[in-house]
């Protein structure tokens, strides 16, 4: 099998030129052929020798992977299906907005976590993603030149294979790359303390982490990485940083009809979070089979946000999307899955 | 480099232990001792590294809490780093590692421990802790020399150790996986608690088993390794 040259930074590309005695400068004009410019093999190339591109040819493959199936919802977000090695997919959402499109990428092929409420978790963990495969997401779909933002919210959690989230933030932010701002670009984690320092120190995106619950025993139910590294340590972490003005850190709180909802859990929310300036991003909770959780009503939900804004937490609640075609991650791949395997 | 001793400074600080054992209790599979240097509570976990440059890992206390020495269950991940260098490790070799800490904890009452692997390693802890009572232990592995302190475990726990093999079969043990087992299983108490420790698919299938048979999620605890 060839390897892709799609994915590949700058440094590599280089690489790539000198151990094939092409000119140092060669890898900067791949660089703009993968990242500026909307080709999909390497005889487009145009400004390549017809020698080079036979080169290239003959190690390597573009590396662009289309999308194998592609759903549409009645309010516009789409889901799109790309397959993987051994017959996996991964799901890449697209969320349009009136001023904005978000597309929602994964990081990995299932998960390790075993988070209770998450339906990619019911898969195990089948792989890591390239960095190439991880910018293909946003490449490769049709909306891909007027996508305006990129959230890691989809598959797998990004700080679990973090080299290749770092490279492909690198891609997408570096001006030899798609040049976009990372303050555009946010990181969703369940807070895995050392790949998260070493995400703020290396990327300027911004920081989401799953928070849920900020009880101890609770979370460790819901999230069993809690024992490993409990939120409140992952908090103690993040109070240590100066995010500036620019950079933002927010925390998504699913909610749990009766579980992480009362006032208890504001009160203790407001303590934990305290010297923080944040942001904290309520998300109504969709059913997936096999667990026991269930979605507050609404009034709940208002009820809840309206309570940690008076505590003075900037509180939003996301508007659900894409209902209707399993927007939610890990859903439709999982029945993709099954499929494969009936 | 520079930048990964950096995080390890952030991290939970790591202290140099010299190894006083390093056996290979099954192929590929490793019980790796120090002096013990704090109490802890069996069930936790203590970060290891071999150097302050890459990144240490979380394994399971493996050892009784009055044990003279600490220890930890690891089988060799061949294309890691950490672990094939561990294994390599004699008497007076250094390796660092954390306090002890995290909150898988048996609570005392009546409960099933449920394991693959060196999964087994935190129940291991609590056995050789004194925690004892109703427990039942159901230990999968794929291989029949993968049931690590088999002997031991049988002579303590009796009856209520079950071990289950789904590569290989022996007429003590029964053959198929944990969740098979599970599934064959007539009544799951509603009031034991379910602790269950081993890879991400074998604990979320297990615990969506159990809430599919009633089991209250407040009751089952999970540890993953990640």
């Amino acid at each position: 099998m060839k390897d892709q040259l799609f994915g590949k930074d700058l440094n590599e590309l280089k690489d790539i030129c000198q151990s094939l005695a092409l000119p140092k400068y060669t890898g900067r004009q791949l660089a703009e052929w993968l990242y500026k410019k909307e080709i999909n093999s390497i005889d487009a190339m145009s400004n390549l020798s017809k020698k080079t591109r036979e080169l290239l040819n003959e190690k390597f493959e573009f590396g662009l992977t289309e999308p194998s199936r592609v759903q549409e919802s009645i309010d516009g977000t789409k889901k799109y299906l790309f397959p993987t090695l051994h017959n996996r997919f991964i799901e890449t959402a697209m969320i349009p907005e009136v001023d904005r499109k978000t597309v929602c990428v994964s990081t990995q092929v299932g998960c390790k976590m075993g988070c209770l409420f998450c339906m990619t978790g019911k898969q195990g963990f089948q792989g890591q993603l390239t960095a190439g495969e991880i910018v293909n997401q946003f490449r490769s779909i049709k909306e891909y030149g007027d996508v305006s933002n990129i959230v890691y919210m989809g598959m797998g959690e990004p700080f679990d294979n973090l080299d290749a989230v770092l490279k492909s933030l690198d891609i997408l932010t570096s001006e030899w790359g798609y040049a976009m701002s990372p303050r555009r670009i946010t990181v969703s984690s369940i807070g895995i303390i050392p790949a998260m320092i070493r995400f703020l120190n290396e990327s300027d995106a911004h920081l989401a982490i799953s928070l849920h619950t900020p009880f101890d025993i609770e979370r460790q139910k819901l999230m069993p990485v809690q024992i490993a590294y409990p939120i409140a340590e992952v908090v103690n972490e993040i109070k240590s940083w100066d995010f500036g003005r620019q950079r933002r850190v927010s925390f998504e709180y699913i909610l749990f009809k009766g579980l992480n909802d009362t006032p208890l859990h504001v009160r203790e929310l407001s303590r934990l979070l305290s010297g923080i300036r944040c942001r904290i991003n309520l998300i109504r909770f969709h059913t997936v089979p096999g667990t026991p959780l269930v979605s507050p009503d609404e009034e709940t939900i208002n009820n809840f946000k309206d309570q940690l804004n008076a505590k003075d937490i900037t509180t939003t609640i996301r508007a659900s999307r894409g209902q209707d075609i399993y927007a939610a991650c890990g859903l439709l791949s999982t029945k993709e899955l099954l499929k494969t395997k009936d | 480099m520079e930048r990964a001793e950096e995080y390890a400074k952030r991290d939970r600080p790591l202290k140099w232990v010299k190894v006083t054992n390093n056996h290979e209790i099954s192929p590929g599979v490793f019980l790796i001792s120090w002096k013990r240097f704090c109490d802890f509570v069996p069930g936790q976990v203590v970060k290891l590294a071999i150097n302050k440059v890459q990144p240490p890992r979380i394994y399971s206390l493996c050892s009784g809490n009055r044990n003279e020495t600490m220890s930890v269950l690891f089988n060799i991940k061949e294309d890691g780093y950490l672990t094939p260098r561990m294994a390599t490790a004699v008497e007076g070799t250094e390796l660092l590692v954390s306090n002890p800490y995290g909150s898988f904890h048996d609570d005392g009452g009546s409960a099933y421990w449920i394991a693959t692997g060196t999964g087994i390693a935190p129940f291991y802890s609590m056995l050789k802790s004194g925690l004892s009572g109703d427990k039942i232990l159901i230990h999968g592995a794929r291989h029949l020399d993968q049931f690590y302190f088999e002997d031991e475990l049988k002579h303590t726990v009796g009856s209520n150790y079950i071990r289950c093999c789904s590569g290989e079969q022996s007429p003590e043990v029964y053959h198929g996986r944990v969740t098979q087992y599970l599934l064959e299983m007539n009544q799951f108490p509603k009031d034991f608690k379910y602790y269950l420790c081993g890879k991400s698919l074998l604990v979320v299938d297990v615990r969506d088993l159990l809430i599919s048979k009633g089991i209250s999620y407040n009751n089952i605890f999970s540890e993953i390794y990640f």
